[in-house]
């Protein structure tokens, strides 16, 4: 035989061609594969280039350490030579705590620093489904604690309003087996009103009296900075639910004057701007109480922004409650089970998780839009306090650096609240696609 | 009638102001704190510093009446308020006294039922330009573009002025006075106006001042001074005679230092009356004898409080001018003390 | 065993509004309704109780009266001597015009960036992505001054471009020089641009607006017929008769005719001699910043809303598209998109909604809008603050439930039409 030739081992791959590995591969794929998106990325990375060579150059001869902008221009020249611009990050150095916490006593930060605290702690148990259920009490209880740390007086002030939802519930529970769950309801409200109408603020008096434990109080125009934005922020977020939830039911109802005011009601709140809202709070709510009625500006303002967050917050469920198959409130009849029932346990579970997207980016709306109440004099971290700074001899002329510095803070609590909700989609996405 | 008015869970007693009544005199005693409308930050007149107190020219006028009534001038709370809140906040008693340089106008005084008592600052409308723009009279703007705070009596007077000159003007309206500062030294306005006192003051801070003038021009009488609501006589008289008080101590040259120095030696009838060792004045209209005393000893006299926040050697660089004492050219002048 | 009772008669007990379900919806209703009504009594008694008190019962007159101040922008003619109801009018063109225009362009900005969020190119990928995050999580407000400022701060002032004789002596050239052949002028207050001017105009501008707008519709609906016609041969015989000239013809031959007859010629604007340019239209910043900062705004709202509505049409459609031969960009077009605009209409028609109600914040830029001329200035200067402010929303609900009902007409005529 002739000595034929018989490969007896396999040849090592060859490299791929130098276009089709590493980084020259990536490259090709994700950058410039064909002529449109070689186009696209060349753009891209010139707007990257303007943006980058304007800006860097002003961070990097930032000063941190200057009693006023005057130094800090001459800090700045002195530095990186004649007609350099750098930012001022010294008036931040001076003048954090005012975006934080406004005009708040200072020795009283650890206040707002400790609610915040609990807010996180208190909202757990909301958000992630692992942490331990017991929690539940404190956030059921967390609007006193918050109220006392933040506005401090007597202790005995939230203690006593607090008690009015007992009186709400006792009413309720006893009232049920008598006269149903709508009537009982009606009747628990109207106990815990008359609660807060007539008893609260004479027992408080009294056991302030008698029991004098409390904070030093703090007044709401003292509030300012990020501190008032999450006031308002949360306080609104938090009762604009419930009150969302209702309405959505009230839009979907069968009683037609019920319907017709939930209808008139949304549409009238989502048709004007949040801003014609803020105005009516700190200037028309006046004539529409009794006249001599006066209360807190910053109520005032929660009070309509709730208002504003429920509005949207109903035609977020709506969608949620029209999405669900008819099936299941067929299901529910069925079972036999009245409205309220049926609402509960079948049809709110599921419409409110289909809005959670929905929901959420209406909270982070509702918290980028606190700031439109510098246009009411309140000490908004944008605007408030920014003019408050430059109001400052020292500091008067300052442009960017306030604004850069509120910007980050709302970039990062907003992009982690958007975060947060995808987290949650994922999760509770149960259908498989 | 004390009564508060609760709202909703949250509804407290530190939340609720409280029933406005008939008498402002008595709500501040009985609140222990007097409440003060100022502006939202306005250089030299009233402003929170690094540590959150209010200083300024307007804000020591609140405290001179805070100590005349309540004997202490840090018992005052001070609400911030827009050109678009500050007239609601009065009238409905959100405040007891608005010192937020407001203009005194025959129809705010009678339309929109509100008293000035008088008048703290004499003010009046200028206008500020770029040196190389070769402009030295407000009458050679003819066709500028001017920039100007919304919301103030000096639109109507800018608008005003150009028609009575048969010249036109290109209007910026301009939310605050930062913008509007910052939008004149960019150059997108070629004149910025508002009243003298803030001219100087905007100047005063920026890095080229030598570069900017303000026109000799004075377009309008701006008397800016604190207001109280109609109807209250008495609380006004406090408010005026207090202020009159800072007055009456400069011309007869007490200072927040002298104040019992003088009450020892003097031998003036009219500051005997003024520091209360004779006569009742003070009790007359509601409050101690040792009022007016109190409130120079808190804030000192009229011209300290000119020359501490807006007077020269400060950084804004105030001339007295107008606001001189009558003895001095000026205008300031304060009936007898009798 | 029982007989089934018949149905309940009429014998009716007052315990059966509470206890009977039949009855006890009306029960419900009617204690709600007194509520209701109870509680708006209670408001309006207090409201006129307090307008009382104060002197000045609910009155609109003001809004006849002279309004005494001037305004940037305008749209219609107006001077400090107009009427306070003009400013309004000026105030409320100034709003339209912004918020249509916002409309437009974040419409595109939308669409663009919420296809280029899924382009393969990993650059611009990250870009759109970034843009979307970061304009979704920052206030609005930050963003208009974060727009305005730059567009002042950056561009020159008008004196830049100034020749000065002495200039002219020496030979300098002026700091800043006009663009695109010397006719547009980009400056620190505006944007300056050529506006028209006709030397044979008829007597009255209307006149002249009315012979222009008849030929251009005149032109269009001949274009129309022309193209219907070319269909019907089309269809009748499969060859489509060449138009495209016949139709440029059509189009722009009788308003050629038109301009050239009445003696038309581009306004151009003149560079300072004093403080502004002389001539041309001005585009002024406020506005400019105010469309760019609601169109970027809005335009990241609508990016997600176009990426959601993409990605909800089910990857079958795109692989059917490719296995017919499409290439990427017409599975875009013609089967991606029709289909997910369904999905995309309804939030769409919000964001429009907010879009309008957002150009309320246009103090922030110095533009003035209805808000800054009816409820500032005019709010600010009659002390009417009720009246003002009631108009204002009512204005403001006007519009918005007009352009909700207008998308939601469109918006059932792209629905799927189920049979």
């Amino acid at each position: 035989m002739s000595d034929a030739f018989f490969r007896t081992e396999m040849t090592p791959p060859k490299a791929p061609p130098i276009t089709e590995r590493g980084v020259v591969k990536w490259l090709r794929e994700n950058l410039f594969a064909g002529p449109y998106n070689t186009i696209l990325t060349l753009v891209a990375l010139y707007v990257l280039y303007l943006f980058l060579s304007s800006v860097i150059p002003w961070l990097l001869n930032g000063v941190w350490n200057a009693n006023s902008l005057q130094e800090c221009r001459e800090i700045v020249t002195a530095s990186a030579g004649e007609g350099a611009t750098g930012a001022c990050w010294a008036m931040i150095r001076e003048r954090w705590n005012q975006f934080l916490f406004g005009l708040y006593p200072q020795d009283l930060y650890w206040r707002p620093a400790v609610a915040l605290g609990l807010l996180l702690v208190a909202i757990a148990p909301v958000l992630f489904p692992k942490v331990p259920r017991q929690l539940f009490w404190l956030t059921l209880f967390y609007p006193a604690i918050a109220f006392f740390l933040l506005w401090g007086g007597s202790i005995w002030t939230p203690i006593v309003a607090m008690m009015g939802f007992g009186v709400m519930a006792l009413a309720y529970r006893l009232l049920v087996p008598l006269s149903g769950v709508t009537v009982a309801a009606m009747l628990g409200v109207l106990a815990a009103v008359l609660w807060w109408l007539f008893i609260d603020a004479p027992l408080a008096e009294a056991l302030s009296a008698a029991l004098p434990v409390g904070l030093q109080s703090v007044g709401s125009d003292q509030f300012g900075g990020f501190l008032l934005a999450l006031v308002i922020g949360v306080t609104a977020i938090s009762f604009s639910l419930p009150l969302g939830i209702l309405l959505a039911l009230g839009r979907q109802s069968d009683l037609p004057v019920v319907k017709m005011l939930c209808v008139g009601f949304i549409e009238f709140i989502r048709g004007v701007p949040l801003i014609t809202l803020i105005f009516t709070a700190a200037l028309l709510l006046g004539y529409f109480l009794p006249r001599g009625t006066n209360f807190d500006t910053i109520l005032r303002v929660i009070i309509l922004v709730t208002f504003f967050a429920a509005a949207y917050l109903a035609e977020v469920i709506r969608g949620g409650l029209a999405a669900l198959p008819r099936g299941q409130y067929e299901a529910a009849d069925a079972l036999g089970l009245d409205y309220w029932r049926a609402q509960r346990l079948i049809i709110l579970p599921q419409a409110l998780k289909i809005s959670i997207p929905g929901i959420v980016s209406t909270f982070i709306g509702l918290f980028k839009d606190t700031t439109l109440v510098s246009f009411v004099a309140l000490l908004d971290p944008l605007r408030g306090v920014t003019s408050v700074v430059r109001a400052d001899l020292n500091w008067k002329g300052i442009y960017w650096e306030p604004y850069i510095f509120v910007g980050a803070i709302f970039f990062v609590i907003c992009f982690g609240m958007s975060r947060y909700s995808m987290y949650l989609e994922k999760k509770l996405k149960t259908d498989h696609r | 009638m004390k009564k508060s008015v609760f709202f909703g869970a949250l509804a407290a007693t530190t939340l609720v102001a409280g029933m406005a009544s008939a008498a402002t005199i008595d709500d501040v005693k009985a609140r222990g704190e007097l409440l003060c409308g100022s502006s939202t930050g306005l250089t030299g007149f009233g402003a929170p510093d690094a540590s959150g107190n209010w200083t300024g020219f307007d804000v020591d006028l609140c405290r001179a009446v805070a100590a005349a009534v309540l004997g202490d001038a840090t018992k005052v709370k001070f609400v911030p308020l827009t050109g678009e809140t500050r007239f609601t906040a009065l009238q409905s008693g959100e405040v007891d006294l608005l010192a937020r340089n407001s203009t005194w106008t025959m129809s705010r005084d009678s339309e929109l039922a509100l008293d000035f008592v008088a008048v703290n600052y004499y003010d009046g409308q200028g206008f500020m330009v770029k040196k190389d723009l070769g402009v030295s009279s407000a009458k050679e703007l003819d066709g500028a573009t001017v920039c100007i705070q919304t919301g103030t009596t000096t639109e109507l007077n800018l608008a005003d002025f150009f028609k009575q000159n048969n010249i036109t003007y290109q209007p910026v309206n301009v939310a605050d006075d930062n913008e509007a500062q910052s939008q004149y030294v960019a150059g997108a306005c070629d004149a910025y106006t508002t009243d003298a006192s803030g001219l100087a003051a905007s100047r005063a801070t920026l890095p080229d001042a030598e570069n900017h003038i303000i026109l000799p021009e004075i377009i309008s009488k701006e008397p800016l001074g604190p207001v109280v609501r109609h109807g209250d006589n008495n609380w006004g008289d406090i408010v005026r005679w207090t202020y009159y008080a800072l007055l009456i101590a400069e011309e007869k040259g007490i200072t927040q230092a002298n104040v019992e120095e003088v009450l020892a030696s003097t031998t003036d009838e009219e500051v005997k009356r003024l520091l209360g060792a004779s006569g009742d004045m003070g009790v007359k209209i509601g409050l101690d004898n040792a009022a007016f005393k109190n409130a120079i000893l808190a804030v000192g006299n009229y011209g300290e409080i000119f020359a501490r926040n807006i007077g020269e050697g400060t950084s804004i660089n105030l001339a007295r001018g107008l606001n001189a004492l009558w003895t001095q050219g000026g205008l300031q002048y304060a009936p007898p003390f009798r | 065993m029982t007989m089934i009772n018949a149905a309940p008669r009429d014998d009716f007990r007052l315990s059966m509004l509470i206890y009977d379900t039949r009855y006890r919806a009306i029960t419900i209703q009617l204690f709600v309704l007194a509520l209701v009504l109870a509680a708006i009594w209670w408001l309006g008694s207090n409201l006129q109780a307090n307008l009382e008190a104060k002197g000045r019962p609910l009155s609109f007159e003001f809004l006849w009266s002279r309004a005494g101040y001037d305004i940037g922008q305008t749209f219609i003619p107006y001077t400090s001597d107009s009427t306070h109801f003009r400013a309004m009018l000026v105030g409320l063109l100034n709003t339209l015009v912004l918020a249509l225009l916002g409309c437009f362009f974040a419409t595109i900005i939308g669409v663009i960036v919420g296809v280029l969020r899924l382009s393969k190119n990993w650059l611009v990928a990250l870009l759109t992505s970034i843009y979307v995050e970061i304009f979704r999580n920052i206030p609005l407000l930050l963003w208009i001054l974060v727009i305005f400022v730059p567009l002042y701060e950056m561009t020159p002032a008008p004196n830049a471009f100034k020749v000065t004789d002495e200039m002219i002596a020496s030979g300098t050239e002026p700091a800043a020089s006009m663009i695109l052949g010397g006719t547009v002028a980009v400056t620190n207050r505006g944007t300056y641009i050529p506006g028209f001017l006709f030397d044979r105009g008829f007597e009255a501008g209307w006149m002249t607006a009315l012979a222009i707008f008849l030929v251009i519709g005149g032109s269009l609906a001949a274009h129309l017929t022309l193209t219907a016609r070319a269909r019907r041969v089309q269809e009748a015989t499969g060859v489509r008769p060449t138009t495209w000239w016949k139709s440029l013809i059509v189009l722009f031959a009788p308003l050629a005719l038109l301009l050239w007859s009445l003696g038309f010629h581009l306004d151009i604007p003149q560079p300072p001699t004093r403080f502004n340019f002389e001539g041309g239209v001005v585009v002024q910043n406020p506005f400019v910043a105010m469309l760019i900062a609601l169109s970027l705004y809005t335009g990241a709202f609508i990016a997600e809303i176009v990426r959601a509505g993409i990605q909800s049409v089910s990857r079958g459609q795109t692989e059917a598209a490719f296995a017919l031969g499409l290439r990427p960009n017409r599975t875009m077009n013609l089967v991606i998109l029709p289909q997910a605009l369904r999905v995309i209409i309804p939030p769409l028609i919000s964001q429009f909604l907010n879009l309008t109600k957002n150009t309320s914040l246009g103090i922030a830029a110095s533009y003035a809008d209805l808000r800054g001329t009816l409820g500032g200035v005019t709010l600010n200067q009659t002390g009417r603050e009720v009246e003002a402010m009631l108009l204002m929303m009512l204005i403001y609900l006007s519009i918005s439930l007009i352009i909700s009902s207008l998308m939601n007409v469109y918006n059932r005529s792209v629905q799927l039409k189920e049979r």
